[in-house]
């Protein structure tokens, strides 16, 4: 009977690891239901952004409240999780803070656990009251109705839960509490439980314990569920990132090749295809679903945690247009998610009659971009939403021929007259004798 | 004015140290020649042996890019590199930003290799090489905001070569609320110049223009044509057409010098 809180320790932790594994599983291969993309070049400056958008948070602080908080949240994720070490290692070996052996650097780590979990706790209050009482307006646009919105605020409330936990757990504890080191800010917790019996501090500490440990397991799962998947992605999203300059967009090599043949006057335009090449279907012309967008695009969906900051620098989206960018990172995650579900449904994808293009994302939001990449570039995590849209664009234009009216006489003045407006090409040079 | 093609320089066996890049909108638009005619009274002042493509000169295919049409833009950019590369062209030079990124990003796969500069940063480098001096009195202390193209700031990253020129007139330069990097777009690019907006509550042109008279300016300098059409629309919009000038940096110098 003695070892039933290990046994049962045990089972929930390898429950609560076990499902975690199955679902990073899960997203790896909805991931990688996108195209290639060769993103291997330049390691290091791959390395170093990782380090400094990532590790660094360098991209945060461009905006300083919101930048700060986040990261004495992302310091504290981080550094009480050497704490879930311990807890893991009593639960399943029945020992009791088993690392205080490490005397005096003991009280110091454990010391800074607690004043990083009581500023954790702090800023999660202060990010709860821009959210929900400043009603900062990012938080506020139309897409984050709903789960959105309510996956924001149980992402809170579960900080806020496992901090004071935390808290409660070390007050609760007479004997650590006796030794007077290492509890800065429990120790003016320890006298709520003044007074109650030694029985009932100790059930207080142990429920503590026990609810926090599985508490940090479920949160651990509810990542898969939910915007908060930032915390594992940002690192390879900041990795794989474009590296280009912003205002490259890629050439198509597809198009490319066919400009080519089209341009040379040796090719004989009714000659058969070459071998092999006969059936080839042709490739498809930007994306109308997720499947036809890269994995690196599909990862940024998924990393996405739905700030909204690029939403709100994104000029469509300040003059009331229905474009938001954040809105399209999340729409794909949405569908990829709906395809992957499928997948798991019928083993392999089988036609659903929908697609991310008009299902999920319209022409009326992908018309109103104007390229600016102020969302790129106010992304905490490279995120590049741009992209998205611009292969959205192509498959509009390319495979079925659908701008806007205007913007189809542009091109045809272009193929015409070489310029966007209806003007003769032989007129070009006439401004030099106009004054 | 004095304009050389290059087909005239290739006649004479001479090759200019620039081409000028003129652009769809600096040779057709009324508004935008001003600024081209501006550009070209700096190269002569600067004894800059440049010529112009002049009819042979097309669409870079940059718009169509940003509409969507891969295609389009592919034939255009693979035509102009034929010309350009015929004329063993080695620099450009254009007002354009639109033009300025395309030629430097997307031209190079493509077989179009070129030092390529944005009118600002040609001029920049005139006045650092001795070639070109700023007179910094006929603009004395003007209230001037200067408002980011985003395909030369964001997209390329160039903030300072437009600022550097501005503060040697010896204006006030003010900056607005975003600016730089966080600098809001006139609302022309991606292909909006030639399309309606979509419905929303406001134009774009309208709030960067907002942005703009926060600043109590009186002149908004920029260093696009495109953008300029915005901010003067933007300027009539709200009715201080009579107080602020929406004016292009290379029309900014030649007004100071009195070219």
């Amino acid at each position: 009977m003695q070892y039933l809180p290990n046994i049962l320790f045990a089972i929930i932790l390898i429950v609560g690891i076990g499902f975690f594994v199955r679902n990073i599983r899960k997203i790896i291969r909805n991931i990688k239901l996108g195209k290639d993309i060769d993103r291997t070049d330049n390691k290091s400056e791959r390395w170093r952004n990782m380090a400094n958008i990532a590790l660094g948070q360098s991209k945060m602080v461009r905006r300083p409240v919101s930048g700060i908080l986040h990261i004495i949240v992302y310091l504290g994720f981080i550094i009480i999780n050497i704490e879930v070490l311990e807890i893991i290692i009593d639960g399943l070996f029945g020992t009791h803070r088993v690392l205080s052996f490490l005397g005096g650097f003991y009280s110091f780590l454990i010391g800074s656990f607690e004043v990083l979990a009581l500023l954790v706790l702090v800023s999660v209050i202060i990010f709860w009251i821009r959210r929900m009482i400043m009603r900062i307006p990012r938080f506020w646009n139309k897409e984050m109705k709903g789960f959105p919105k309510n996956d924001a605020l149980y992402i809170l409330y579960f900080e806020m839960v496992l901090m004071s936990l935390f808290l409660i757990m070390n007050a609760a504890d007479i004997h650590f509490q006796e030794l007077n080191a290492g509890n800065p800010v429990s120790q003016f917790l320890a006298p709520l439980f003044e007074g109650m019996s030694v029985t009932t501090v100790h059930l207080i500490e142990r429920s503590a314990w026990w609810i926090h440990i599985v508490g940090v397991l479920i949160f651990l799962n509810y990542l898969y569920y939910s915007k908060h998947l930032h915390i594992l992605l940002a690192f390879p999203n900041t990795f794989y990132a474009n590296l280009e300059t912003m205002g490259k967009f890629p050439n198509d090599k597809n198009v490319t090749k066919e400009v080519k043949l089209m341009m040379d006057p040796n090719v004989d335009p009714y000659a058969a295809p070459p071998e092999g090449e006969e059936d080839s279907v042709p490739e498809k012309f930007g994306a109308s679903d997720v499947t036809d967008l890269n994995w690196v695009q599909l990862m940024n969906a998924y990393t996405c945690t739905e700030c909204g900051r690029c939403t709100s620098v994104c000029p469509a989206n300040l003059t009331g247009k229905e474009l938001s960018p954040r809105n399209i990172m999340m729409k794909t995650r949405d569908r990829l998610e709906e395809v992957g579900k499928n997948i798991d449904k019928n083993g392999k994808f089988k036609d659903d009659n929908k697609q991310l293009l008009n299902d999920y994302i319209t022409p009326e939001e992908l018309w109103a971009c104007t390229t600016c990449n102020a969302c790129v570039e106010e992304c905490p995590i490279s995120i590049d939403p741009l992209s998205i849209i611009m292969e959205m664009r192509k498959y509009l234009v390319m495979e079925q021929s659908a701008a806007p009216q205007e913007l189809n006489m542009m091109m045809t003045n272009i193929e015409n007259n070489g310029a966007p407006w209806q003007y003769n090409q032989m007129d070009r040079l006439n401004w030099k004798d106009e004054e | 004015m004095n304009v050389p093609t290059m087909a005239e320089m290739m006649a004479q066996g001479k090759q200019p140290e620039i081409l000028f890049w003129v652009g769809a909108s600096g040779s057709y638009d009324d508004r935008a020649k001003k600024i081209t005619r501006a550009f070209v009274k700096i190269l002569h002042k600067a004894n800059v042996d440049f010529a112009v493509l002049g009819t042979e000169e097309s669409s870079t295919g940059d718009v169509a890019k940003r509409a969507g049409n891969e295609f389009l833009f592919q034939m255009q950019a693979m035509m102009n590199i034929e010309v350009l590369n015929g004329y063993e062209v080695k620099t450009i030079v254009t007002a354009d930003p639109h033009s300025f990124n395309t030629f430097k990003n997307e031209y190079p796969e493509l077989g179009g290799k070129y030092e390529v500069y944005h009118h600002t940063q040609f001029i920049k480098k005139l006045i650092d090489d001795g070639r070109l001096s700023i007179d910094d009195t006929v603009l004395k202390d003007r209230r001037v905001t200067y408002h980011d193209p985003c395909y030369l700031g964001r997209a390329n990253g160039e903030y300072e070569s437009p600022r550097d020129i501005i503060r040697k007139m010896g204006v006030n330069l003010l900056e607005m609320k975003r600016n730089k990097s966080t600098a809001l777009c006139c609302g022309a690019g991606g292909a909006q110049m030639f399309k309606d907006a979509e419905k929303g509550d406001k134009e774009i042109n309208v709030l960067r223009t907002e942005d703009a008279l926060k600043t109590k300016p009186q002149i908004i300098a920029t260093g696009c044509p495109y953008c300029n059409t915005m901010m003067t629309d933007g300027i009539k919009a709200t009715n201080n057409e009579a107080t602020v000038e929406v004016l292009d940096i290379a029309e900014l110098i030649a007004n100071s010098q009195n070219l």
